[in-house]
């Protein structure tokens, strides 16, 4: 998500799951779409209905490749190499959509002369810390302030021809001896994608966990997202990155700030280092104003904060914006408090506290191992889940001593969801309503009434005075999230989240009283006088009722062509289906695919007509990516840790001690640890070993290892291998087979399959292995335990994702 | 799915008799086909959104009016991404509720010891509250070194939960913080 904000402002799904249905070509990579979102699937087939083509690149031909046109193995971990030799051929063959490079995309603005790249390393790396200074990765300035650019896009310095330097090194034959894939299947996936940079035609790239738990997660999609760039693909219908998003409601989590880096609405938690709520608004604001010198430029960001007086007016009613803001928790800006460093931080002892709220850590994070040591040195654990799981009963887990384990675990059963009610957000920012059906289980509770009750007996007990500090406990707007009768509800909080007025004003002619629900975030205010607990879904519970449970399926002629459904459920921001949707005019405001338009311009009603357009500004007036300072996609993007263009990188444990693009061979700023021994083309660990997710299982398995029609279907661990390996281990179809690396051991059932083929990775045969990540030794009792006993503690530079997707292994028979 | 069940799906309050799952799978005698009628339990339907992977497909929920208990879950129809269909998961949803190995009580190790004991929610709730309070106490920091005001705990950390509905989660970031938590983490990080 990291990536898709770095290129088009806002960190999610650009389009939505009925829209692939308009794609002309659909490029799966790194995701099993048809059995891991099965039903998004139906809108792939319904595209290839209508004449789409369907690309899949993966290690492992799976039932999506069944599906697809075309099917290119790639060695996990090297889809850098594929992009860039994509980006290379788009270049050399100008099959880019050029209007929409030089108007949408920096990329006719020129670079700061400083800024260079030479073998490996962009400018400013400082070996000693393993950053970037990123202090040249910046546009040439005008006297006004703004970018100077070359539309005719010749200029050396300018980005698209930086970019054909970058990627010049990318050819085929290199890109074909690091992937493993041949020239004659990257030369058609190539020829057949980038024909959708034609005005008119559009391809959607859909993605996975399989794209972004790699040391370049990011990166890999910053490429694929600059390719849909060059193609013209962003703000179109059947166009878009498409994030395959694996939990219900992790869209919903994320916007809602349950990160540590971000509150609601994906507004900065405030470091240290920020004082005030005034230096705290400027400095959000700051590099908004600067684009906004281009009057072209929206710079959105810019009204950031009202949305923060509003969010601190929701979470701390009774006291005013600025001392609100000084109850906040302020992060130290020196350390780094991601998942990986928060369980290395724990296995340190000092973290003494831990909950586990729907989530099965001792399974689902890397190198598993630690996280399950970590847990022991805690001196209490609170789990609220479903079942029994890893994490709460880690201490009698498999090489635990529990007389030797102090930690305190408190276990809270919660209702599932269908005993509650509530909404959730899809990966394409759909938020629906849920109504309760069925009564929770006896003996267990929703998670807000568990949230609500805790909350109040902490009130309780703070507000004694014997327990230090107790004013942001009791400044906290509990109340808020609770109806009359002191008891958490889902309408009450979901009217807090879009926010009221709190005092009778009139805006723009109309009258609002105290108390009315704030019609959208465009009246949110810096002053006080509204609220609002997550501004981007301002709008979805107004004086008009609950946005969300809406079930309408009426649209209009335009609106049903593409399959836009605005009047059923609602979607943020502002109900917009289609994010960036005024890249897909021209500056008349004529659709560039008329065909399947998403937005057009209605000169008699000097309105726009579809979907809800980024903005309501005339065409031509303003950049369409309005969330970014200056408003254009960025191809040149000096924001990420690891560079402005991704580079090629091996993962940090790899089969190759060298790779054709430069002599760094790793992400120079990847984040690992140093106690923790690396994997590179080591005889003991000759394999590449991925993870993956089966049909009938999902996540760690804990809401499907205990359905006995599902456990029936997926009862076990397995390990899929292809037959060339089997026969160099001498491993039988059904065989038990140990796995093994510097981080773990794991047994697993062996399938020998052609599904996996060995790869030729420079002149040499690389095998591949693959495990499902769903088991754990709870339940059921012969299922096996986590791959993630296996994966390292290596992750991105930007987000921290641990790269669970290519690491090493041996396998052997048992 | 027939026009009445469409109506239905304005949340009347209206009941039907419903053999929700297994079609008719009575016999035709008459003595035995009422015998077998007697057994269908009036239910009333809901819909809801599948709790698995992010697409967001659309569920019907049917509940029984007197046990409160789920009869069924299935696909539903009128929902324009899934269109009444469901995966093996969504499917299942049913045998997730109804499933005997639900944790249905507070549960309680003590440190170092070597068994669960079975606890009251009151019981857990106070102690829980206690404990979070003790460690934040012994660790807070009203200001950093540089004599900053932070209003922080950094030996609590929280990860979840994508599990959660969007109001719950905004009440969960809200209970964090206002506890002073900046270790914060949950599945989108991973």
């Amino acid at each position: 998500m990291a990536a898709l904000a770095e290129s088009f402002g806002r960190g999610a799904m650009t389009n939505h799951w009925i829209d692939l249905q308009n794609a002309d070509v659909i490029l799966i990579c790194g995701s099993n779409a048809a059995e891991n979102h099965p039903i998004s699937f139906k809108w792939v087939t319904r595209a290839q209905e209508r004449g789409a083509k369907l690309i899949h690149v993966d290690p492992r031909f799976t039932r999506t490749s069944t599906r697809a046109d075309v099917y290119a193995p790639l060695r996990s971990g090297s889809d850098i190499a594929f992009y860039g030799g994509m980006i290379h051929y788009i270049l050399k063959h100008n099959k880019f959509f050029v209007d929409y490079v030089r108007d949408y995309t920096n990329g006719a603005l020129l670079v700061n002369e400083g800024f260079s790249f030479q073998d490996g390393l962009f400018s400013g790396y400082d070996e000693a810390k393993g950053k970037y200074d990123k202090s040249t990765w910046k546009f040439q300035l005008d006297e006004n302030g703004i970018p100077r650019r070359d539309d005719t896009m010749q200029n050396p310095r300018c980005v698209l021809q930086l970019l054909r330097k970058h990627y010049a090194r990318y050819t085929p034959d290199k890109v074909a001896a690091i992937t493993g894939m041949s020239e004659k299947q990257l030369a058609e996936i190539y020829e057949l994608y980038s024909s959708t940079g034609a005005r008119d035609r559009t391809g959607t790239m859909l993605y996975a966990m399989g794209q972004t738990q790699h040391t370049v997660g990011v990166q890999n999609i910053r490429a694929m997202a600059m390719i849909q760039l060059l193609l013209g693909n962003v703000g179109m219908a059947g166009g878009g990155i498409n994030a395959l998003r694996g939990e219900s409601n992790v869209q919903g989590s994320t916007d809602y700030g349950l990160l540590w880096e971000t509150l609601p609405g994906y507004l900065g938690v405030p470091a240290a280092s920020v004082t005030s709520l005034k230096a705290y608004n400027q400095k959000i604001a700051a590099p908004h104003l600067a684009g906004a010198k281009d009057p072209k430029s929206a710079a959105w960001v810019q009204n950031y904060p009202k949305y923060m007086v509003s969010f601190l007016k929701a979470m701390y009613p009774g006291v005013d914006p600025e001392t609100g803001y000084g109850l906040l928790p302020k992060f130290d800006p020196d350390k780094n408090y991601t998942w990986l460093k928060m369980f290395d931080t724990m296995d340190d002892g000092t973290i003494q506290g831990f909950f586990s709220w729907g989530q099965n850590p001792a399974c689902g994070g890397a190198n598993a191992n630690k996280t399950r040591r970590a847990l022991s040195k805690l001196e209490w654990l609170i789990n609220v889940n479903i079942f029994d799981n890893e994490t709460a009963s880690f201490w009698k887990g498999p090489g635990m001593d529990p007389k030797a384990v102090g930690t305190e675990v408190f276990m809270l059963p919660c209702s599932v969801s269908i005993e509650k009610e509530g909404s959730i957000s899809n990966s394409g920012r759909w938020m629906q309503w849920r109504y309760k059906g069925p009564e929770p289980l006896q003996g267990t509770l929703p998670d807000g009434e568990i949230i609500v009750e805790l909350a109040r007996r902490i009130r309780k007990l703070a507000a004694t005075g014997k327990y230090g500090p107790a004013e942001g406990i009791l400044a906290f707007n509990l109340d808020g999230c609770c109806d009359e009768h002191g008891e958490f509800n889902a309408h009450a909080t979901a009217k807090l989240i879009n926010g009221y007025f709190l005092k009778d004003v009139t805006l723009d002619g109309k009258a609002y009283k105290a108390g009315e629900l704030v019609p959208s975030f465009t009246m949110l205010q810096a002053d006080g006088s509204t609220n609002s607990g997550n501004w981007l879904y301002c709008a979805s519970y107004t004086e008009k009722g609950n946005m969300a449970a809406r079930r309408d399926k009426t649209q209009t002629e335009m609106q049903a062509k593409i399959g836009l459904f605005p009047n059923w459920s609602w979607c943020w921001p502002v109900n917009r289906r289609i994010l960036y949707n005024r890249a897909s005019v021209d500056a008349k405001g004529m659709p560039f695919a008329p065909q399947k338009a998403v937005i057009a311009w209605n000169s008699a009603t000097q309105k726009w007509d579809g979907d809800v357009p980024d903005g309501g500004w005339a065409p031509g007036t303003k950049h369409p990516f309005i969330m970014i300072p200056i408003g254009y996609g960025r191809l040149f993007g000096p924001g990420r840790a690891d560079g402005p263009f991704p580079e090629y990188y091996e993962p940090l444990n790899c089969p190759v001690s060298g790779h054709p693009f430069s002599r760094i061979l790793h992400n120079p700023t990847a984040l690992s640890f140093k106690d923790e021994e690396r994997v590179v083309c080591d005889s003991r660990y000759p394999f590449v070993c991925t993870t993956y997710r089966v049909t009938e299982h999902w996540q760690t398995g804990v809401m499907t290892r205990y359905t006995p029609w599902l456990l029936e279907a997926e009862p076990q661990i397995f390990c899929e291998m292809s037959v060339e390996l089997a026969k160099l281990r001498g491993i039988e179809n059904g065989d038990t087979v140990i796995l093994e690396n510097q981080m773990g051991t794991l047994w697993a059932k062996a399938i020998v399959t052609e599904r996996i083929k060995p790869f030729t990775v420079m002149g040499a045969v690389i095998h591949e292995v693959g495990i499902p990540w769903h088991y754990g030794w709870v339940w059921p009792k012969d299922g096996g335990d986590s791959a993630n006993l296996l994966t390292p503690s290596v992750g991105d530079p930007n987000t921290g994702i641990p790269e669970s997707k290519a690491f090493m292994v041996n396998v052997r028979k048992a | 799915m027939s026009v009445q069940r469409r109506s239905f799906l304005k949340l009347s309050a209206s009941a039907v008799a419903a053999a929700a799952f297994g079609g008719l799978g009575f016999s035709l005698k008459p003595s035995e086909a009422k015998a077998q009628l007697a057994a269908l339990r009036k239910g009333k339907q809901t819909t809801s959104i599948c709790c698995y992977c992010a697409v967001g497909c659309g569920l019907i929920v049917n509940t029984d009016e007197k046990t409160k208990k789920a009869i069924n879950v299935e696909g539903d129809p009128d929902h324009p991404i899934n269109e009444g269909a469901l995966c093996a998961k969504g499917a299942s949803i049913w045998q997730l509720a109804e499933n005997d190995q639900r944790v249905t009580s507070p549960m309680y190790r003590a440190p170092h010891s070597t068994k669960w004991e079975k606890k009251s929610w009151d019981w857990m709730f106070d102690h829980i509250a206690e404990r979070i309070l003790k460690t934040r106490q012994q660790s807070w920091q009203a200001v950093d070194s540089k004599g900053r005001v932070v209003n922080r705990v950094e030996t609590i950390a929280s990860v979840g939960s994508a599990a959660l509905d969007n109001e719950e989660c905004w009440l969960y970031q809200g209970f964090l913080r206002s506890l002073g938590l900046i270790y914060i983490e949950h599945q989108a990080r991973i």
